[in-house]
């Protein structure tokens, strides 16, 4: 026995007050995968039965899956893995879950703290690799802190703009009795962030937005983090408004789709009308969204008549990348409260002529019908992807499940954006920060743990499925039924647009030769394989893979050439977008510039 | 429109003292592309287990607003107070400086470091190292009279910096 790890007293072993310590912060799930490293904590697992863990095929799919799980719930999603490769592996989740702002604590293991810095078999630096990737990270080098730092973690984690915090456990500390404490119930020593809006601020906003002639309210995914009833004051308010409202990526179903005053998503694929209303808008309200370059496009084009107001949490997003000229730190959810107490409050009248003049601009552009495509419906046909999912939206509307989308990045994540409608939050669950090729599938599963009786499909494309397909295996060892739905047209599908509308048609390195067939490696993976190559199949394999109580992957062979529009090319504004082949007065090149950017 | 403008900051940054907090500031400073002009860290309150980093960059005002906004969100870090905005302030450096020579160049530089209040700190036949606390300009100014006369290193602790009267981080 190594002379720093001491026998047993009346204090518990490290790994028991660990797991008290999860238990007490309300952890009903564990994604992890054991090792070396973590063996004492594994053994405490086995001892217990209040706290289910459930073992991936890699570290990185445990990762995506404590994201799925924690964006679904609104709950911190909880990792354990072990050290060295186990924490690396790990890496790419916690920089996914930094970029989206999703509340994640990954418990690594770590060589013993006596063998720290000898180069010790599975040993890294793991505090050192992640700090940039996480929110915050502890490295617990004493037994004393264990519990604190626990606490601590799911604080930092959940606390402000959420995010991934690290806590890297050494072997000995797992082992040796450590003392419990409880959460403490006095703030915070230093992190401590504003969450109340200022009321001057508010009532500025609000004589902004009255006096506004061509408004929009633009959400993002700080309104989903702000959790439902955020949505539902958004809602409420942009109803009082009147106000055209647009989203991000990350804020889809914050406000239900369907309604007529939302434009659709905005940004690179986002909607002709929302993006013009935003690059003509004279007051644009921003609540929790960052100003990301597939938002923005060309910066020093980006609305440029407009006065902007930011509503964040996190301070150092305002004035990041575009100047504002009234931001208002605060929690989304009590940010929209005040700013409607203070818009029922104000006697000011909005400006109903222009308004009525700026809706009228606003259903021209709607009336483009800039997502429209054409289908072939005669049999034998090829499926267009937008079809695809068009189908797939209408027929999950006919079954009483409660419906999760996840996918993973690529043209058929815009799709799915654009043609899979929301009208609650935590319904969709996608890369956006990060956009990490494989998040879907691990995503999917980690939704499923949470809500075993719905229905959870990962819109995929089958070069992105492939960077995760391991965790087929998770599905089935744990009877979770995700669907994987691949739009499968056989290129990395945004890599070969790309290539096509900026690189001349060298469609380099962007075709997958050899592909598997997809059916039977859902059959080896006791799930149900499913396959449709022409337009007359589709429903019926939509509605078999729906159906289906097991895992299903459903091949849906899609036409290879379809590329993802309207678009918002690289260096350009929002007035420049591209529209699809469906729309003839189009001109639009990308300049030198514009190619440089990603 | 923004203010393109760029303008020097001294920022001073309360922290946890830590394992790992300059790491933090440091890769922030690094992994955002920020500049660091000088850079000090030191133990301030042993009971509260405080340090202070003293960081003089340079920016935008927009981005040396991040730059405030992205320390104030680290979770260690207590009070973030940007000196050079936030009102009048000292800041100093202290420098040891080696002049190696003899002869005539010798005395004059004995007789300049003199006139900047210089204290020798060492002496040997041949050479003086001088200690010197002031602020940045001065400092530079004095490194430069010494090259010609047998300047043969500097090592400098960066700026200690805090703001005048009552007003405290």
């Amino acid at each position: 026995m190594p002379a720093d790890i001491q026998p047993q007293s009346a204090e518990q072993a490290g790994a028991e007050v660990l797991l008290q310590a999860l238990k007490d912060e309300g952890v009903e799930v564990i994604f992890g995968y054991p090792g070396g490293a973590v063996l004492p904590i594994y053994d405490a697992i086995f001892k217990q039965n209040a706290i289910r863990h459930i073992l991936v095929r890699q570290e990185g799919g445990a990762v995506h899956a404590a994201e799925g799980y924690a964006r679904s719930t609104g709950k911190v999603g909880v990792v354990l893995v072990t050290s060295g490769p186990g924490a690396t592996n790990a890496v790419t989740g916690l920089v996914d879950a930094l970029m989206d702002s999703i509340p994640v604590v990954c418990l690594t293991g770590q060589v013993p703290t006596h063998l720290i810095g000898n180069d010790a078999f599975q040993e890294a630096d793991t505090t050192g690799i992640t700090r940039p990737a996480t929110k915050h990270n502890y490295l617990v080098k004493k037994s004393g802190d264990l519990a604190r730092v626990v606490h601590e973690a799911f604080y930092v984690a959940r606390s402000g703009r959420p995010g991934p915090v690290v806590i890297d456990l050494p072997k000995d500390i797992l082992i040796n009795p450590a003392p419990y404490e409880a959460a403490p119930a006095t703030p915070h020593r230093s992190y401590n962030p504003q969450t109340e809006p200022d009321p001057a601020l508010i009532a500025q906003a609000v004589a902004l937005l009255k006096g506004a002639k061509k408004p929009i309210i633009y959400s993002g995914g700080g309104v989903i983090n702000a959790g439902p009833a955020a949505s539902a004051a958004l809602v409420e308010f942009v109803r009082a408004t009147g106000f055209p409202c647009t989203s991000t990526l990350m804020g889809l179903g914050a406000y239900p789709s369907p309604d007529p005053l939302f434009l659709g998503m905005l940004g690179m694929h986002g909607t002709y009308q929302a993006n013009l209303a935003m690059h003509d808008c004279d007051v644009m309200l921003n609540i929790g969204a960052r100003f990301d370059d597939r938002v923005t496009g060309r910066l020093n084009a980006f609305s440029p008549n407009s006065k902007k107001i930011h509503i964040d949490i996190d301070r150092s997003s305002i004035n990041k990348s575009v100047h504002v000229d009234l931001g208002i730190v605060a929690d989304a959810g009590k940010a929209i409260a005040a700013l409607a107490a203070a818009w029922k409050r104000d006697d000011a009248r909005p400006d109903s002529r222009a308004l009525a003049a700026w809706w009228a601009r606003i259903e021209e552009w709607r009336a483009k019908d800039c997502l429209k495509f054409k289908q072939d419906m005669t049999k034998g046909a090829v499926i267009k992807p937008q079809y695809a999912i068009q189908r797939l939206f209408e027929i999950t509307r006919e079954q009483q499940k409660e419906t999760f989308i996840t996918t993973e990045v690529g043209q058929h994540q815009m799709w799915a954006a654009q043609f899979f409608h929301f009208e609650k939050p935590n319904r969709w669950m996608t890369s956006g920060g990060l956009g990490t090729m494989g998040y879907g599938l691990p995503a999917g599963l980690g939704v499923q743990v949470a809500h075993p009786d719905a229905l959870v499909i990962d819109i995929a494309g089958e070069a992105s499925i492939l960077m995760n397909i391991q965790e087929m295996s998770t599905l089935a060892q744990y009877r979770l039924p995700v669907k994987t739905f691949i739009l499968n047209n056989q290129y990395m599908g945004m890599v070969r647009q790309w290539q096509e509308l900026l690189h001349g048609g060298r469609y380099s390195e962007s075709y997958t030769a050899a592909l598997p067939d997809f059916v039977k490696l859902a059959e080896s993976f006791h799930a149900e394989g499913l396959r449709a190559e022409s337009v007359d199949q589709l429903d019926d394999v939509i509605r078999r893979m729906i159906a289906s109580e097991k895992p299903v992957i459903a091949d849906i062979c899609v036409d290879q050439k379809e590329n993802c529009f309207p678009m918002i090319p690289s260096g350009a504004a929002h007035n420049q977008m591209i529209l699809g082949p469906e729309h003839e007065d189009q001109a639009a090149g990308v300049t030198d510039a514009g190619m440089a950017l990603v | 429109m923004t203010d393109t403008s760029e303008r020097m900051a001294t920022i001073s940054v309360l922290v946890d003292n830590e394992a790992g907090v300059l790491a933090r500031v440091i890769g922030l400073f690094s992994g955002r592309g920020y500049n660091i002009d000088s850079l000090t860290v030191a133990a301030v309150d042993a009971e509260r287990r405080h340090s202070r980093i003293n960081i003089v960059t340079s920016g935008t005002d927009m981005v040396i607003q991040q730059i405030k906004a992205q320390l104030d969100r680290l979770v260690p870090v207590h009070r973030v107070s940007d000196l050079t905005q936030d009102g009048a302030h000292i800041a100093r450096e202290m420098a040891l400086i080696k002049v190696v020579g003899t002869g005539e160049a010798r005395v004059e530089a004995l007789r300049i470091a003199e006139a900047f209040r210089a204290r020798v700190v060492d002496s040997a036949i041949g050479s003086f190292v001088f200690e010197l606390t002031v602020a940045t300009d001065k400092l530079d100014a004095f490194t430069e009279l010494m090259r010609p006369l047998g300047l043969a290193e500097v090592s400098r602790t960066g700026v200690a910096a805090i703001a005048r009267g009552a007003r405290t981080i």
